[in-house]
Formats: structure tokens, C-alpha cells, sequence
């Protein structure tokens, strides 16, 4: 009963939140109310007992991904005026199309039971540790999509430098590279042999 | 049975190979005399063995081989394998080829000293060894068909092997492709044999035989035909490519464009023997069609009477002897249609070491002419060279059938048999083998005395400055023909003795070999003969050994045939030489028939080539042009750059529209997925 | 009353469909349509989750980490890329960007 209760305040929380993510004028306030739906929805997951993904949900989504969004949001300077433009005109065609999905959805969900059985969901001992649970599965089935996965985050990250690196003109920095092949024999040092100011003698008459 | 005796077969069979492998990969890096050590080692080493395993077979009564030694393939139900079939027929083939080879290489050394493709030349000629070898020796049709293609690919690269001269390409391309029409029947009839019998290996293919006879095949509809009869002929259609019989006989004369070492060995003794061997070989499925073998008897008597007669007017000395090669193949044709497929064999046997002989002497000749082959700038060459002129003669002697000599016994029985045998065209075949033997005496003799006798035809003309040897090419090249820098002399060892060794078989190997080879049982089950065919046994009753068989010969028309043949070469040729001029020229349509050997190269390059050509052409213009290049290709460049002018207005480039794209696609399939 | 399956259901598919009217109603501002699509994965991540709790088996929970993984790397790429986009042409005006035209 109380977990019902829960269920429909944060299930009321985060669409009315999604609601505002899609209609806010400001677009940092849309990055918040996303944020807000990320917590919302951590919470659901605990609710389901996905303790681990609701924990890496917040850190990673609203604590990195979000935050980034936020710190794009503010460092490009946007013209919010026009980018509203087209909210009420496109509006109808959007709720018709959002509508007909949700039918549909429901549709298939309620009336084809999607053709499996459900059971009761397993009620775990109080030692139950959810996130041992899915590290035996990632650890031992998934080791290699999980191995691809950190192999995606690190393309990701090299992609994101190499996409946003750029040299500007005009500043000053130093290049290791170039600092560490230096040697003694090639440019750093010039031996030039000159003759004296006096001569030695050899015009001597 | 000798468990050791596979791994001789496959070193029979491979030992040329590898000596091939070694002179032809490694050519740059190694000297010139180990190129034919390594290859005459290799084949040497087949010969003995080859030897060996017919002493095994004779003397310690050895049993027939069938072993497989390499799986190839599976396709369904059908095994491709490598494997040797080793019987009395093989032992005989391996050892005759191998020893011809054995003294074509030896010779070799001598009569190609001086060419650049000298490593070259060995390497194809062991390689050509192999690939006879695997022919004679396989277990199944594939095989079979295997070596059939390789000694053909190695002929075709030997008669091309002067590639600088556009006649000798020529000739390899139409020797090359008049084999591919003999060979797409023979191909059909392999094809047919799978079909039916379900397998490719002799021994399935003959133990089903005897179900084939009454089965009979719709090649048009309404009109059933024998099914063996069908097989068999497709079979000889391959045999007459191979085997050079009317008319596919044209490429032969015309490889007389390799070197005559080639000539000796590929197109006189061995691999022309090919189509006969297959013939004999597949015995068990040609008795079962009289059709077929009378079709054999007519094409090979066709091909043995006429092919002799243009030989009357060739002048070049190696053209002649083919055209005699074409009239003896076309002989042992005549015996494998007669059912005498032990007379065929024998004669392939004898004819093989007298033809050998008689184009090594021709080439010790040429050698001394300095590579001139017209017979009309030789003569008198017998005080010159007499080790050649001996051989030569007891080569002609055994060409024409003389009493005493290999070819009598063999040529004599082929007579007899045709003359019993009771097959449709029996008669008219026997009238072309006896005519054939006066044709044969005739020009052989004549060739012998335009070469050996009457007047020197030829012009020395000692120079100065090239005094030695005939090394040096480069100085005769401006000489005129007919004039030599210095007089003919007789030829180095390496060329002699194998003459003098092929000469010994000439003379003998009929008079040893007759009695078992013949009427010995000496094939046992390695031929089948239909009992109602038994030509051969009538003949074994009539037998009382090979003097009988000499003495009796006075008393045989082919005897006195031969001899007037002699006779009018000899009162043509050395008698009255203006008279076969005048004759000639009384004859006129006669002669312009033969000297255009009958027409066959200008139907076949008007027709055939012609209308290939043509045909080619309509397909070019029309087909290639017309219908792929101007509908296929460039048409369905042309769609294609229509549907994507059409389809590109829906490319906007704005992302909401390709978003909103996806989300009616999203609507659709969720649709689809409601109202399945 | 307890919760089942088919409410979580269609609370994410709720969801789902706002984030895709999101893309409709925002299609100009292009932070706003990654915003979106952030919010339809939601909805997908949350459907796994109710199906892995209510079929009983941790596979469900191991796509999900494997979808915030690989949305992460694509947000941090996305907003890269956006972040390009804007420094060349100055706007992130969905409407300006048109020169994949056909």
C-alpha cells in the first residue's frame, strides 16, 4: 500500500516534470526539470529493486551527463526568443502523434498481454545484494560486451577531445615533443669557428 | 600383393613430375646440364620402375593393381579420388612411354643444344611425362580426364614453343581448340556415364556395364537411342580430337610446327596413342554397341586410307611422317572397331618406338640440313650420315609393314582382323587398310629417297669464317635456302644412340612380342571382347608363330601391295624424277585435292571460324552492344539517376523532418504489429 | 492495491510519448531534442527495469547498464559535436542546418 502511494507521487512527479522539460521557455530550466525526472525515476528503481542502477543512474546521468548539458547550455550563448518559435504551431501535431503512440502502446500492452506470463516479482532476503547480483552476471556472461562497453567510453572520449581540441592563433604553450627530441648536436648548440681579429702574421711582408 | 607396390606407382608417376617442377620453377637458378640431369634422372627412374612393375606382371604373375591413394573430393554420392589402376594394358602403356620419353630426353640434349628455352623445353617435355603417365595409370574418368587435359595443355605449349613464330602459335592455338571440340564430347560422355552408372571409377562404371545395354536415352523427342551407343561415341568423339581421326585430324600436321624432339614424343608415339588407349581401356562399355564400334571402324579407315594419300604430296619431311602417324592411328582405330583390341594396342606399341625412330632420324636430318625441312633441298644424304640412313630405313621398313619388321606383325594382324570381322563397314574398311598399305609404302619410300638418295639438291658453300660445328645459327640466317655453309655431317651421340636404341624394338619387339601380347591371353581381364566378337580367337586357331606368320605373308596381297608401293616410289622418285611433275600437272583436280588435304582447313576456317566469327560479331554489335551495354548497363545507371532525382526532394536535410520520419515509421510498425 | 507490471508499463510509455512530442514542440533548439531523446531512453531503461523485476532476471538490469554506458558516450559525443557546430556557424538552429539537402 505504501509502495502504491510512492508509485503514483513519484509516478505524478516525473511527468510533470517531463511535461516541463519539453515546454520550458528557458532551456537551463529544461535541463533541470530533467534532472528532476532522472531522481524521479532513480527512485522508481529503487522501488523495483534495482538499487544499483537507480545509485549509478544519479551519480552518473544527473551527476556527469547532466551537469555537462547544463554547462553546454550556458556556455553557448542562445537566442531563446526564436528558438521558441513554432511551439504552438507544431503543438497539435505533437500531441496527436504522442497521443496515437500511447494507444497504440496501450493497445498492445492490455489487450495482447504481450503474450507472456507474468509471476509475482521474488521477494529477496534482507542480505540480498542487488549489486552483487548483476556484477555475477556482468562479470561472467557479459565480460566481453562489458570489455566493448569500456572500449565505447573510451572512443567516446577521445572522440569528444578530438572533435572539440582546436589550436587558437596567437597563444603560447609549450610542445613536449618537440622539447624532448631536442639534442646538443642539432640546433641547440652552434660550434663557428672564426678567425681572429689580428691577423697571425700572414701578411706579414 | 606387394604392399610397397602403391608408393612405386606413386613414384612412377610423380618422379617426372618433380624433375619438371625442379628444371621449370627453379630455370634461373640452375646451370644448363642439370635441367636435363635432374629431368632424364626423373624419368629414368620411371622407366625402371615402370620395367620393373611389367617384369612383376609377366614373369611373377602379379596380380591387377586398384588403389586409391587420395580422396579428392565428395559430392553427394559420387567420389572423386586419385588412384591407380595397374594392370597388364597400364604396364605395357607406362613402359612405352616412359622409354620413348627416356630417349626423346637423351636426344634432346643434342637436337635442342643450341636453344634459349632449353630448360625450358625439359621442364614441359617431364611435365608431359607426368600427365601421360597419370592418364594411362587413373582409376576413374576424372583422373583420366586430368591427364587428358594436361598432356593436351603440354602439347599445346610445346607446338607453341617457338612463340616467336606466328605459325607455331597458330598451329598451338588450333591444336588447342580443335582438342576442346573432341574434348567437350568426351566431357558429354563422362557426364553421361556419371548420370547413369552414378560413379566415375572403371570398376563401378564397367561392373554396372552390363545394365546399360538395354537402357535406352531421348536425345530428340521421339526418337530413343542406346544409351551405350550414345556414351560411346561421345567417348570417341574425344579420341578422335586426341587421337587426330577424320575429321578432327586437322591440328596434327600442323604441330609438326614444335620441335621434333615434340614431334617424336607428344604427336607420333604417345600422346596421340591417348584416344586409342581410352578406347581400349573402356572396352567393357564399347563391346556393348555395335553401332559405335562400326563408327569407329569407318572413322578410322577413312582416316587411314585418305590422311595417307596427302602424305604422297607433302614435301616437308616431318609433315609427311604425321600424315603417316594420322593414316597408322586411323589403323589402330580400325582394330579397336574390329573388336581386336589387343591388335590395336600392339600396334600402338610398335608404332610407337618405329615412329619415334623415324622422327628422331628425320630431326638427326634436319639437324644436319640446318633446320631445313623440305624434302625437294635434301637428297643423296646417305653417304653423309649412315647411322641415320640405317635407322631411317629399318624405320621405314617397319612403317610399311615389311616382313620381319615390328610394324608387319602388328599391321598384318589388323588386316586379318578386319577382314574377319563381320561389323557393318567390315568391307569397306578392309578395302582402306589394304590400299593404306600401298599408299603407306609409297610415300614413306618416296620421303626416304628424296632424303637419303639421287642427286644432292643442296649447295655447300664452305665460308670462310664459320668453320665449326652448326652452332652457328646466326650465320646461315642469310644464307638462301637450299645452300648449306658447310656439308652435312652425321649427328653428335646423344642423337644417335637413342636412334640406334629405338631402331632395336623396330626390328625385334614384333617378333618377341607377338605370340603373348596377341594370342597369349597377355591383356587377360584388362580387355573385355564380347564373346560374339572374338575376332582375335579365330585368329589365335589360325597363329602357328611369328616365322609361320612371316612365311605366310607371300601368300597375302598386303605383302605384294607394299612392295609395288616401293617400286613406284622408286621409278617415280630416283627412276624418272620429272614424272611425278608431268603427272601432277595430268592430274590436275586430283592433286590440288590432295595438296589442300582435302579441303578440310578451308571448310573449317570458312565455316567454322567464319561463322563463329560472325556469330560473335551479332553477338558483339547486337547482344553486347545493343541489349547489356545500352539496356542493362547504361540503362540501369539511367534508373537508377532517375529514382534518386526523384527521391532526393525527399532529402530536405532538416533533421525533424528525417526525426518525424522515424516516428511515423515508429506509428507504422506499432500499427502493423496491432492489426497482424 | 499493489503495483503491477502494466502500470510501469504505461507510466514509460507516458514518457516515451512525451519525449517524442518533445522533439515535435522543440524543433529548433537542438540541446532540446538530445534532451528528448534522453528522455525516451528513460523510458526504454525504466520498461527493462519492470520487466527484470517482474520476470525475475538480471539480464534486463545488465541492458540498462549497457544503454546508459553507451547514452553517455553519446551525449558526451553529441554535445562535442554541437558544441563544434556552434563555434563554425554561431546557432544551433536546427532550421539553419540544412546543407545535407538532396
Amino acid at each position: 500500500m505504501v509502495q502504491a502511494v510512492i508509485f503514483i507521487v513519484l509516478a505524478a512527479i516525473l511527468i510533470g516534470s517531463a511535461l516541463g522539460v519539453i515546454s520550458a521557455r528557458n532551456p537551463v530550466h529544461s535541463a533541470l526539470f530533467l534532472v528532476l525526472a532522472f531522481v524521479t525515476s532513480a527512485g522508481l528503481w529503487i522501488l523495483l529493486e534495482a538499487e544499483f542502477l537507480a545509485l549509478v543512474l544519479v551519480l552518473v546521468y544527473v551527476g556527469a551527463v547532466m551537469v555537462l548539458f547544463l554547462f553546454v547550455v550556458m556556455m553557448l550563448d542562445i537566442d531563446t526568443t526564436t528558438m521558441r518559435q513554432g511551439f504552438v504551431r507544431y503543438a497539435p501535431l505533437g500531441v496527436v502523434v504522442a497521443a496515437v503512440v500511447v494507444v497504440e502502446i496501450g493497445y498492445v500492452v492490455w489487450t495482447r498481454k504481450l503474450g507472456v506470463t507474468f509471476g509475482t516479482p521474488v521477494t529477496h532476503a534482507a542480505k540480498y545484494s542487488n549489486t552483487r547480483a548483476l556484477g555475477d552476471v556482468i562479470y561472467t556472461t557479459y565480460a566481453y560486451p562489458f570489455e566493448l562497453a569500456a572500449v565505447i567510453l573510451l572512443v567516446g572520449i577521445v572522440a569528444a577531445i578530438a572533435l572539440t581540441l582546436r589550436r587558437r592563433p596567437g597563444t603560447r604553450s609549450q610542445n613536449p615533443a618537440k622539447q624532448v627530441r631536442v639534442s646538443a648536436k642539432h640546433g641547440r648548440i652552434r660550434l663557428v669557428k672564426m678567425p681572429s681579429g689580428r691577423s697571425r702574421g700572414g701578411e706579414a711582408p | 600383393m606387394n604392399p610397397a607396390m602403391p608408393t612405386i606407382f606413386l613414384i612412377i608417376v610423380l618422379a617426372p613430375l618433380a624433375a619438371a617442377v625442379i628444371a621449370g620453377i627453379f630455370m634461373r637458378f640452375i646451370p644448363r646440364h642439370f635441367s636435363h640431369w635432374v629431368t632424364i634422372l626423373g624419368v629414368a627412374v620411371s622407366f625402371v620402375l615402370s620395367v620393373y612393375v611389367l617384369w612383376q606382371m609377366l614373369y611373377n604373375s602379379m596380380g591387377n593393381f586398384n588403389v586409391t591413394v587420395y580422396n579428392w573430393g565428395v559430392v553427394g554420392n559420387v567420389q572423386f579420388q586419385v588412384g591407380f589402376l595397374v594392370d597388364r594394358l597400364t604396364a605395357l602403356m607406362i613402359t612405352v612411354v616412359s622409354f620413348v620419353s627416356l630417349m626423346v630426353h637423351i636426344y634432346t640434349i643434342g637436337y635442342m643444344a643450341d636453344d634459349p628455352g632449353y630448360k625450358r623445353f625439359f621442364s614441359y617435355i617431364a611435365l608431359f611425362t607426368f600427365a601421360m603417365l597419370m592418364l594411362v595409370m587413373a582409376n576413374n574418368f576424372l583422373q583420366l580426364f586430368f591427364g587428358w587435359e594436361a598432356v593436351g595443355l603440354v602439347s599445346y605449349l610445346l607446338i607453341g614453343f617457338w612463340y616467336t613464330r606466328p605459325t607455331a602459335i597458330y598451329a598451338g592455338l588450333k591444336a588447342f581448340l580443335v582438342n576442346r571440340v573432341g574434348d567437350f564430347g568426351f566431357l558429354l560422355g563422362i557426364a553421361l556415364v556419371l548420370t547413369y552408372s552414378g560413379s566415375v571409377n572403371y570398376a563401378a562404371v564397367f561392373a554396372y556395364a552390363p545394365q546399360l545395354a538395354g537402357q535406352h536415352m531421348q536425345l530428340f523427342p521421339g526418337l530413343a537411342w542406346s544409351v551405350p551407343t550414345v556414351i560411346c561415341i561421345l567417348l570417341f568423339v574425344g579420341a578422335m580430337g586426341k587421337s587426330a581421326q577424320v575429321p578432327l585430324h586437322v591440328w596434327l600436321p600442323d604441330s609438326m610446327e614444335g620441335p621434333t624432339p615434340i614431334s617424336a614424343l607428344i604427336h607420333a608415339a604417345t600422346m596421340v596413342t591417348a584416344g586409342i588407349f581410352m578406347v581400349a581401356r573402356m572396352s567393357p562399355l564399347f563391346e556393348l554397341s555395335d553401332t559405335a564400334l562400326s563408327v569407329v571402324m569407318i572413322v578410322g579407315a577413312i582416316t587411314a586410307f585418305f590422311m595417307g594419300l596427302v602424305g604422297i604430296v607433302q614435301n616437308d619431311i616431318k609433315r609427311v611422317i604425321a600424315y603417316s602417324t594420322l593414316s597408322q592411328l586411323g589403323y589402330m582405330a580400325v582394330a579397336l572397331g574390329a573388336s581386336a583390341y589387343a591388335a590395336g594396342i600392339f600396334h600402338l606399341m610398335t608404332h610407337a618406338f618405329f615412329k619415334a625412330l623415324l622422327f628422331l632420324a628425320a630431326g638427326s636430318v634436319i639437324i644436319a640440313m640446318h633446320h631445313e625441312q623440305d624434302m625437294r633441298r635434301m637428297g643423296g644424304l646417305r653417304k653423309y650420315m649412315p647411322i641415320t640412313y640405317i635407322t631411317f630405313l629399318i624405320g621405314s621398313l617397319a612403317l610399311i609393314a615389311f616382313p620381319g619388321f615390328a610394324g608387319f606383325f602388328s599391321k598384318d594382324t589388323i588386316i586379318a582382323a578386319v577382314h574377319d570381322s563381320q561389323r557393318a563397314g567390315a568391307s569397306f574398311a578392309y578395302w582402306c587398310v589394304l590400299l593404306g598399305v600401298f599408299v603407306t609404302a609409297l610415300y614413306t619410300f618416296r620421303m626416304f629417297f628424296m632424303t637419303f638418295h639421287g642427286k644432292e639438291r643442296f649447295v655447300v658453300e664452305p665460308g670462310g669464317k664459320h668453320d665449326h660445328g652448326h652452332e652457328d645459327h646466326a650465320s646461315e640466317e642469310h644464307l638462301a635456302p637450299g645452300h648449306l655453309a658447310h656439308p652435312p655431317k652425321e649427328s653428335p651421340w646423344v642423337v644417335t644412340v637413342p636412334l640406334i636404341l629405338l631402331a632395336i624394338p623396330s626390328l625385334f619387339i614384333g617378333w618377341l612380342t607377338i605370340q603373348p601380347v596377341l594370342y597369349g591371353g597377355f591383356f587377360g581381364s584388362s580387355i573385355y571382347v564380347a564373346p560374339n566378337h572374338h575376332v582375335m580367337q579365330r585368329l589365335t586357331d589360325e597363329f602357328h608363330g611369328a616365322a609361320n606368320m612371316v612365311r605366310e605373308s607371300v601368300t597375302s596381297p598386303a605383302l605384294y601391295l607394299a612392295l609395288a608401293g616401293v617400286l613406284v616410289a622408286w621409278f617415280f622418285y630416283l627412276y624418272a624424277p620429272q614424272l611425278p611433275a608431268l603427272l601432277a600437272q595430268k592430274l590436275n583436280a586430283f592433286y590440288q585435292l590432295l595438296i589442300h588435304k582435302f579441303y578440310f582447313d578451308e571448310i573449317y576456317a570458312f565455316f567454322i571460324a567464319g561463322g563463329t566469327r560472325g556469330l560473335g560479331n551479332a553477338l558483339w554489335k547486337g547482344g553486347d552492344g545493343v541489349v547489356i551495354d545500352g539496356v542493362l548497363v547504361n540503362g540501369s545507371a539511367r534508373a537508377v539517376g532517375w529514382l534518386s532525382g526523384v527521391l532526393r526532394r525527399g532529402q530536405s536535410g532538416y533533421l525533424y523532418h528525417y526525426a518525424f520520419a522515424m516516428i511515423v515509421g515508429l506509428c507504422l510498425l506499432l500499427g502493423w504489429l496491432l492489426l497482424r | 492495491m499493489t503495483i503491477t507490471l502494466f502500470d510501469f508499463l504505461a507510466l514509460s510509455g507516458v514518457l516515451f510519448a512525451i519525449g517524442m512530442a518533445g522533439v515535435f514542440l522543440n524543433r529548433k533548439n537542438l540541446i532540446l531534442l538530445l534532451m528528448c531523446i534522453e528522455l525516451m531512453l528513460l523510458a526504454a531503461n525504466s520498461n527493462f527495469i519492470a520487466f527484470s523485476r517482474y520476470l525475475n532476471d538480471p539480464a534486463g538490469q545488465v541492458f540498462v547498464f549497457f544503454i546508459l554506458t553507451v547514452a553517455a558516450a553519446e551525449a558526451a559525443i553529441g554535445l562535442a559535436i554541437l558544441v563544434v557546430l556552434f563555434r563554425n556557424r554561431h546557432s544551433i538552429n536546427v532550421e539553419e542546418l540544412d546543407s545535407m539537402k538532396g
